[in-house]
């Protein structure tokens, strides 16, 4: 057995195993079905009735959650927009588009998270608000992941704009301060306020030099004593290099700059120039990259990769992203040195930092219990062309095994399964047969379902479910006694041999009502007609009545006669056909010719030796009738044959 | 499509419809109910967009739509519609026929009166596809070919044609007011008379030949004998029901299933239809080439047209829709819809509104369309 990566959470399901019973179980796409069994070790003894009860098992909750829902929705329209964005495209027109993808998908699931917190807000039940809000602070790691590898792997800055998208990275995540600012702004004397310093501090580390100077500016204002410090620290601020792509100038003139810049922070620090104000002190400690100062506001930096991103800021801003790992991994040692073991996400994060795309997808899909941002991730990633070398041992390869596996799950949902189909499409190894199985597998409760349902199946020419669905829905109407229904479905099915046994029905019908039900269906058959022999002929059968019903005679005869000598009519109905020419020979008119009464002579005799041959026991009575039947026929069929020669003989002579 | 507003509601959405709004009054409709099928536990919901008193603001338009009341609905809503401003009639899977009351002072939905089991077969129920009304009469049809007529305030069962179809029933409308027009899944439309006793339609129309079901049917609002049609290959068809078999014109409009099909209640100028293939077609027709065209055609799609114009008739008092020369008669369509590619099931128009509700759980209003 492979060894596993983390130990197996145990799931509790309650009354279940209570008598040392067996479990047994079956898997789902999504979810386990577990049982009691009555196996026992020794012995094939009973052990008592079994539990009545199976019970579901569900690995992922959150697919059931209303809110989440729409996540599942909104994400689905940007992938299928991410799978058409055109492969022959220049490859350096695609990276802006791969970056706006991953910037609608990150809006969408900052929308979800928002709403999470404004119901989480308003709700009264715990359990729920508890629920929530740990939806809400998985939702916060994925986004917080994702703008991670969005910065590193898909946009791929260099260094220099590097460090300016982790600055944004953190300010988008560490947004407290800009709640603290506000307090501390409305409070009556917003200098005096406990959480003043906290504020420039954390500007200052944010690397949001404007602000924290505005904020200083109003401290400076009431102490004029010690404004020529105050005045010294704001020009400090104000003139501490920020890398500007846009501009002309290059990383090494920056750098030059930086370092002039740093320099002088420096020596004002060893000439004790803030000595007068600890606060300043500190922040011009800061200002030249003292580790010890930044880790002793670890409250303020919050997380070991803000405390990362703060130190290159002010030790060394123009990183390359291959220098990044190393400082992340002393960082994090750094700051995390008093707890304990980093928990799931910090060894996501680190592993993003080394450029080990395989790990974060690996670590990401064991810590969450969805398969949903891993899927997306991976997709977008190896649209990047980022995950080309790697190949599975197992399925296809990571972006398609995680795809269908998330799509899987959307399928077990009795409502997200139409998203699903969208997600197998493209899939190009697997997608396809996943698709046959789970679709023949959606429950039809409705027609309109049926043919959403088909036309799925239609445009994928998947000709083997289309047949079996319309069998479905034909049985169905069948069984319900709808014939007219069930027709039409095995008419879209093309299934001759469907087709034939309704057909059959609707004759054995006229044969016990006298008549035909489902006119409108039968009258219009067209060339649907030619799906099978029997279809034919009711199709023609009916037009033979048709016929005779508009006074037609000679007409519905010929057509009569040719249902038998072209052998359409099956030759269990001849006797019926027969019987139905019978009213014709007794007109006054001669409908039938000489020859055709010959046939018709013909065909009776063919039939009646071919019943004497094999003749079942019959009651006598039924007998009796049937001789009469024939007598009558015959009788019939001569005195035509009479009128017919009188008739033709004399307009010849 | 800048002014067309997304909300995603966490159900599938088969059908909206405006709320109606008094008829003296000018004012756009504020308020529209959806229904929901395919979930474990479906939903008749109400909703308003914008807020009162703000009308003519720019900030209308940001109104997002707001959830008012919401009932539980057994089984999916195969369809729905106003029978006045407070009475909303359903169609349910489940064979039942549904009018929920609509308390506007209170903001809560309930049912008012129930026909449970409607449309069955011999043992089980059999899902209603449509409803119409034309208050106080309520006519639905259903998968097992029956049409029913109802009065609202009566609790029994005005009317039953049994065997009224021997296939399904998609769709039903008004032609007046004893007289409905359905539409089956073999491609025929049928004309009902309540005023004639038995199971026999009064009038067939098809396309001959041809067996493509159709799902939708509208009429022309104010000229009765003009009825459109929605089929399964995306066909829009135009029928004159005074005037032989065969409809006026085909167009195609779409590569899938067209759900629904309506004339603009106000502009009958104006038609729109929705489909399988996740578009949202808005149609323009300019009955003389004098008419400026006000849309550009940003998406014109290819149309076609099988009957000649109608010898001698007079040319102004038939109806754009009817005009075959296409010299004079313009027809422009637009997408009203950014990419999309789930299912729209269902539109509803009603002065410069339009609603419509997708498979991809989505509901998206547009308050500026150019009627």
């Amino acid at each position: 057995m492979e060894e596993v990566d983390v130990e197996p959470t145990t799931t509790l399901i309650p009354g279940v195993g209570l008598k040392q019973k067996h479990v047994g179980f079956e898997w789902g796409p999504g979810d386990i079905l577990v049982y009691e069994t009555n196996f026992k070790l020794q012995g094939a003894g009973s052990g008592g009735p079994g539990f009545p009860f199976v019970h579901v098992v569900r690995k992922d909750e959150d697919i059931y959650s209303p809110i989440l829902r729409k996540l599942f929705n909104e994400s689905h329209h940007i992938f299928v927009g991410l799978q058409n964005i055109k492969d022959d495209m220049p490859s350096k027109n695609k990276k802006p588009q791969f970056v706006s993808v991953s910037k609608n998908y990150r809006s969408v699931i900052r929308a979800c998270m928002e709403e999470l917190q404004q119901v989480a807000v308003s709700t009264q039940d715990t359990s729920l608000v508890a629920q929530y809000s740990n939806q809400v602070s998985i939702l916060l790691a994925i986004e917080l992941i994702w703008n991670l590898c969005e910065v590193l792997f898909i946009d791929a800055a260099p260094a220099g704009i590097l460090l300016l998208h982790l600055l944004d990275w953190v300010r988008l995540h560490k947004a407290d301060v800009d709640e603290k600012v506000r307090e501390v702004l409305q409070s009556e004397s917003p200098t005096h306020h406990h959480a003043y310093w906290e504020v420039v501090i954390s500007f200052v580390l944010q690397g949001r030099m404007d602000e924290a100077r505005q904020i200083l500016m109003k401290q400076a204002n009431l102490q004029p004593a010690s404004r020529p410090i105050y005045q010294l620290m704001d020009s400090l601020l104000q003139k501490m290099p920020i890398f500007n792509p846009g501009s002309t100038q290059t990383l090494t003139e920056f750098d030059v700059k930086w370092r002039h810049w740093h320099e002088e922070c420096d020596r004002y620090l060893q000439d004790n120039s803030f000595a007068s104000n600890r606060h300043l002190e500190t922040i011009c400690k800061i200002l030249v990259g003292d580790e010890d100062t930044m880790l002793e506001h670890k409250e303020l930096l919050g997380t070991w990769y803000h405390f990362l991103v703060s130190r290159l800021l002010f030790f060394h801003p123009t990183v390359k992203p291959s220098e990044l790992h190393y400082y992340a991994q002393s960082s994090m040692d750094m700051f995390l040195d008093s707890r304990s073991a980093p928990e799931p996400l910090d060894s996501i994060l680190l592993a993003a930092f080394e450029f080990d795309l395989h790990q974060v997808i690996k670590d990401c899909s064991i810590a969450l219990n969805n398969w949903w941002f891993v899927a997306h991730l991976t997709d977008l990633l190896d649209h990047c062309k980022l995950l080309q070398s790697h190949n599975l041992h197992f399925g296809s390869n990571l972006r398609e095994f995680l795809v269908l596996e998330y799509a899987s799950g959307l399928f077990s949902h009795h409502s997200l399964w139409q998203l699903a189909v969208d997600y197998f499409d493209h899939c190009p190894e697997f997608g396809r047969v996943y698709l046959e199985l789970q679709i023949e597998r959606v429950p039809l409760e409705t027609e309109r379902k049926a043919l959403k349902v088909l036309r799925i199946c239609e445009q994928r020419q998947m000709n083997e479910q289309v047949r079996s669905i319309c069998k479905i829905m034909a049985k169905r109407a069948l069984s319900n006694n709808r014939l007219g229904s069930a027709l039409s479905w095995s008419i879209r099915a093309k299934d001759a041999a469907f087709a034939t046994l309704i057909s059959e029905r609707f004759l054995q019908d006229y044969c016990t009502r006298g008549s035909f039900s489902d006119l409108d269906l039968i009258d219009n058959l067209g060339p649907a007609m030619l799906l099978s022999d029997r279809l034919t002929f009711l199709g023609k059968y009916r037009e033979f009545h048709r016929l005779y019903g508009e006074m037609r005679f000679t007409e519905a005869a010929k057509l009569l006669l040719s249902l038998m000598t072209a052998k359409i009519a099956p030759r269990s109905f001849w006797m019926t056909l027969l019987t139905d020419a019978l009213p014709l020979l007794e007109q006054k008119e001669v409908i039938f010719s000489v020859d055709q009464t010959h046939e018709l002579m013909f065909c009776l005799e063919e039939l009646t030796s071919d019943n004497s041959e094999t003749k079942p026991e019959r009651p006598a009575q039924d007998e009796d009738i049937e001789s009469t039947k024939l007598e009558l026929l015959r009788l019939a069929l001569a005195r035509n044959l009479a009128m017919a020669i009188v008739k033709e003989g004399t307009v010849e002579a | 499509m800048e002014c067309i507003n997304a909300k995603y509601v966490s159900q599938k959405i088969s059908k909206t419809r405006w709320r109606p709004v008094p008829a003296a009054s000018l004012q756009q409709p504020r308020s529209f109910a959806t229904g929901s099928w395919d979930n474990e536990a479906n939903q008749v919901c109400v909703w308003t967009v914008g807020e009162t008193g703000m009308v003519g603001e720019d900030d209308e338009l940001e109104g997002d739509p707001q959830l008012l009341c919401e009932c539980k609905h057994g089984g999916d809503v195969l369809d729905m519609q106003f029978l006045d401003q407070d009475r909303l009639v359903t169609a349910s899977s489940t064979g039942a026929v549904t009018i929920y009351k609509l308390h506007a002072d209170n903001q809560t939905l309930s049912v008012a009166h129930a026909w449970d089991a409607a449309h069955h077969y011999q043992r089980a129920s059999a899902p209603c596809t449509g409803v119409v009304c034309s208050s106080p009469d309520v006519v639905s049809v259903g998968e097992d070919g029956r049409v029913i007529l109802y009065k609202a305030d009566q609790r029994g069962v005005v009317r039953v044609i049994e065997n009224a179809d021997s296939s399904t029933i998609h769709a039903v409308t008004f032609l007046q007011t004893t007289k409905v027009l359905t539409v089956n899944s073999i491609g025929q439309l049928k004309l009902w008379d309540f005023r004639q006793q038995g199971s026999e339609p009064a009038q067939i129309l098809s396309l001959t030949g041809d067996r493509v079901p159709l799902h939708c049917v509208d009429r022309h609002p104010n000229q009765q004998h003009i009825v459109a049609t929605g089929g399964q290959d995306g066909m829009l068809c135009i029928w004159d029901v005074r005037q032989g078999n065969m409809p006026f014109s085909l167009m195609e409009a779409h590569s899938a299933e067209m759900w629904e099909v309506h004339f603009h209640p106000s502009n009958p100028d104006h038609l729109f239809t929705c489909s399988e293939d996740g578009s949202l077609l808005h149609w323009e027709t300019s009955s003389g080439s004098d008419t400026p065209s006000f849309l550009q055609g940003r998406n014109t799609s290819v149309m076609s047209r099988s009957a000649a114009a109608p010898a001698g008739g007079n040319q102004s008092l038939i109806s754009a829709w009817l005009n075959g020369d296409s010299s004079k008669g313009r027809l422009e369509t637009t997408h009203m819809l950014p990419s999309q590619t789930l299912s729209v099931n269902s539109l509803d128009v009603l002065g410069q509104c339009l609603v419509c509700g997708t498979d991809g759980e989505a509901v998206y209003i547009n308050r500026r369309v150019p009627v």
